[in-house]
């Protein structure tokens, strides 16, 4: 397959994941949807290294994974807290930063 | 044969990516992500690329989409209602800079003039891609990536500890179980915190003066 069709599905992806988080409401399919736009930069990231055929590109896209990892870690002990706290789980109800 | 493969895969990840924004569940919506996630590492192979889609598997698709079926176990996938409030028009705004958003990613990618875009890439070797190729990569070029970012894991974990924690006030049955083993064994005011705000319990403290106040 050319490497084309490859950037135009990580285009795709990345759209869905920002329509995602401009109209859900609770922040675990926000984060769900960070999730998607993180892994479409990766394929695009993978086609371009194959692209090269120089495989720093996926030294870029493991790092990627790691980041989004602690980012995930970090979005899910905000919602639990949040969850403890009896506050709405919900992002429109939520619009100060104060305990 | 690597056409079907591309067009099966490509289809499913776009499908399971609808899948996590359009079902009503959350719980759905993670779950339609592992199947996304599952045809993402398909396309990864397609192109080469077996220690990320290994990694993508084990390490995504494994581990980090445990925690999310936990935490939404734990704070209650309840069904929310979809989408933005009715009548605020963000749902149209969100759907034209969706689309607004592919055609400037489409033009911004295959409209670079790359020559090697409508190729098939240039031919590599037999280890692209391979674990041994990205540990050496890993180990000698980007050696400080790699620490940096188990600094970040580090740093994530005990982030998300603290964030997560139980903060002001225990219940009552914890508070009991915590005072109960070591202030038997340890005397009585050796300096604690607890003592000198004198938030410890009264029956405790006569339970361990007495062998004090006989030596």
């Amino acid at each position: 397959m050319d490497i084309g069709w490859y950037l135009t599905a990580s285009a795709l992806i990345f759209t869905i994941g920002a329509g995602g988080v401009l109209t859900r409401r609770s922040p675990l399919v926000i984060l769900l949807c960070l999730e998607l736009m993180l892994n479409a930069a990766n394929l695009a990231l993978i086609a371009f290294a194959r692209m090269h055929g120089n495989a720093e590109g996926q030294i870029f896209a493991v790092i990627v994974m790691v980041v989004a990892a602690c980012e995930v870690t970090v979005g899910l002990g905000v919602i639990v807290a949040m969850h403890r706290r009896r506050l709405p789980i919900d992002v429109d109800e939520l619009r100060e930063l104060q305990g | 044969m690597a056409e079907v493969l591309f067009f099966l895969a490509a289809i499913g990840a776009v499908v399971g990516a609808i899948g996590v924004v359009a079902v009503r569940n959350p719980f759905y919506s993670v779950l339609a992500l592992v199947s996304h996630l599952l045809c993402l590492a398909a396309l990864f192979l397609l192109l080469n690329a077996e220690f990320v889609a290994a990694a993508q598997v084990v390490v995504y698709a494994g581990a980090v989409m445990v925690l999310y079926v936990f935490v939404v176990a734990y704070v209650g996938g309840q069904d929310e209602p979809l989408g933005p409030r009715a009548g605020s028009g963000l749902r149209g705004a969100a759907v034209l800079f969706g689309g607004a958003l592919f055609v400037e990613l489409c033009i911004a990618t295959l409209g670079s003039g790359l020559k090697l875009i409508d190729s098939r890439g240039t031919p590599i070797g037999r280890g692209f891609g391979a674990p041994e190729q990205i540990g050496e990569l890993l180990l000698t070029k980007f050696l400080l990536p790699f620490e940096v970012a188990s600094f970040l894991l580090l740093i994530a974990a005990v982030g998300a500890v603290v964030l997560a924690r139980r903060r002001g006030g225990l219940s009552a049955g914890e508070e009991q179980a915590r005072y109960s083993a070591m202030d038997l064994l340890r005397p009585a005011s050796t300096g604690t915190m607890a003592e000198s705000v004198g938030s410890r319990r009264p029956a405790l403290t006569k339970a361990t003066t007495p062998p004090a106040e006989d030596s």
